[in-house]
């Protein structure tokens, strides 16, 4: 699949009003093109509210939002939207349409011909791993809650936007079927570079998923960082108290085995004892705390032809200590 | 049954006559009351004053609208088509309300964020989802105008209702039994047939 790229965005006092209430504001924000960012902040926060303003379902009282360096409110909002994706819960699906027909919903409104919308259709159902055969003609009800999710990814890209918006789109889900669709996305993110911004409350999803997290308290920004940076180092209690960021187990899960080989300890010459277990260099600290938790004294990082080092109970803690700073 | 059996061509003209005069007055109803249907929907205060007016028509017992309508429009079919197509408003604009609100904002907002304009998401989105309990509405419809056309003939409209108005004022209780038989069957029919029309949608 061609690759479409991500765009560029700019928010500028980005202010929403609700019967005199600010529901946002004064948000600034750039994300630059590519990014993955997750708006995380519990209900009432204004998360949704300032994703909507983006595609103008909600028109800000106050600010302005660029994307691309072109003014959002310049243009109709309905010929804006067609160019931005939008994922919700699985219930958007329109239940009397096809998946093949959901799918092609704003490809349509478009004007492609027959013959370009079928192919992207094929394509977007292959993307998201349905078989194009099986699902094509089947309708919303007939698919399961993570296959119905699955179909609004796909129509939320089918007009190959540089912007896609999801507003909270894995809620209706189980855990497994979450974690999985968290996996698909990241994938769908590297493969196709578009500019994502994704709101939940979960926080684990945000962790997963972002690049950079924006975390949202009554409409206004309360820190903006890389997972592990707003988790090491929360700016406000808030942010320590929704984050729990004394959770050392939960910050482990965002560090690697090769990340913590920079400890001192830890240097490739260590790596000797044939009977430690082995880890990957992408395996979380978390595995690793696991691992040594089994009753080795270290677990030896390793590719599968070259041994990189080794970790001890010390390292772990060593490379937990460095991301606060 | 005699009669039946006897005169299968005067009950064939009837029924045919009585197809006519529903379908006609169908027809009318449902043109008037989707346009009125969407108003009680989106409108909350007109559409209260729409229901309660539609509510009273309702509830004059049929032969006393028919009387009533006889001083404006005299008697024939075209009383009985006003009068049929006054009854048919409550069910089908009411159903086309409820059909209309109960379609789920999530869909219309995916809608609207997918780039539909006001228009597209009315039909694309709200009439489809709506279709089934709007067809539920003209089906209820169709039966009450089909039992309230049998009263037609009182006003000189004609249809199965003259079969049975007969029978009783001329001691041919086989004549009105027939007439009676008709319209039961022509219920059932569109009734079983409309049912199937609303699964198909569902």
């Amino acid at each position: 699949m061609e690759k479409p790229g991500g765009a560029s965005l700019r928010l500028h006092g980005v202010t929403v009003r609700y019967r005199g209430r600010a529901a946002v504001d004064g948000v600034d924000l750039d994300v630059a093109a590519g990014e993955f960012i997750v708006l995380l902040g519990p209900s009432g926060s204004g998360k949704s509210t300032l994703l909507r303003t983006i595609n103008r379902l909600v028109l800000p009282d106050a600010g302005t939002i660029e994307i691309d360096g072109r003014d959002a409110a310049a243009e109709p909002p309905e010929a804006l939207r067609r160019g931005i994706g939008y994922a919700i819960q699985a219930v958007g699906l329109f239940p009397h349409l096809s998946v093949a027909r959901n799918i092609a919903v704003v490809p349509e409104l478009l004007g492609w011909g027959q013959a370009r919308i079928a192919a992207r259709v094929e394509a977007l159902l292959a993307l998201v791993r349905l078989d194009p055969a099986r699902y094509r003609d089947r309708y919303p009800r007939e698919l399961s809650g993570g296959e119905q999710q699955r179909v609004g990814v796909a129509r939320a890209l089918a007009a190959e936007p540089r912007l896609l918006l999801m507003d909270e789109p894995f809620g209706a889900v189980d855990a497994i079927v979450r974690a999985d669709l968290q996996e698909e996305t990241l994938r769908i993110h590297r493969m196709l570079g578009t500019t994502i911004l994704f709101v939940t409350h979960d926080v684990d999803e945000a962790l997963r998923l972002a690049d950079r997290i924006v975390v949202l308290k009554d409409g206004c920004i309360e820190q903006v960082g890389s997972p592990l940076n707003v988790l090491a180092n929360p700016a406000t209690d808030y942010v320590a108290a929704l984050l729990d960021s004394k959770d050392a187990v939960r910050r482990l899960q965002l560090l690697n085995a090769r990340d913590a080989l920079r400890s001192a300890t830890a240097r490739p010459e260590m790596a000797k004892g044939d009977d430690w277990p082995r880890v990957t260099p992408q395996a979380t600290l978390r595995e690793v705390l696991s691992v040594l938790l089994g009753g080795a004294s270290r677990t030896m990082v390793a590719n599968d032809d070259e041994v990189l080092g080794s970790l001890s109970f010390d390292d772990v803690r060593a490379a937990l200590a460095r991301t606060e700073g | 049954m005699d009669y039946l059996l006897q005169h299968p061509g005067t009950v064939a003209w009837r029924t045919l006559q009585h197809i006519e005069l529903v379908a006609a007055a169908l027809a009318i109803a449902c043109a008037i009351a989707f346009p009125l249907g969407v108003v009680v929907a989106r409108k909350r205060r007109i559409g209260g004053i729409i229901l309660a007016a539609l509510n009273a028509i309702y509830t004059i017992p049929s032969l006393a609208l028919f009387a009533l309508l006889i001083p404006l429009l005299g008697i024939g079919t075209w009383t009985a088509l006003v009068a049929l197509v006054l009854y048919a408003q409550m069910l089908l604009v009411r159903n086309v309300a409820v059909g209309l609100r109960g379609v789920s904002p999530a869909l219309i907002d995916a809608a609207r964020g997918l780039g539909m304009s006001a228009a597209q998401i009315f039909w694309r989105v709200e009439v489809p989802q709506a279709l089934p309990v709007i067809v539920g509405g003209v089906r209820l419809a169709s039966i009450a105008l089909i039992s309230l056309a049998t009263l037609a003939s009182w006003i000189d409209a004609g249809g199965l209702g003259a079969l049975v108005l007969y029978g009783l004022q001329h001691d041919d209780p086989s004549r009105a039994v027939a007439g009676a038989l008709a319209a039961a069957v022509l219920a059932i029919v569109a009734d079983v047939g409309l049912r199937r029309l609303q699964h198909r949608w569902e």
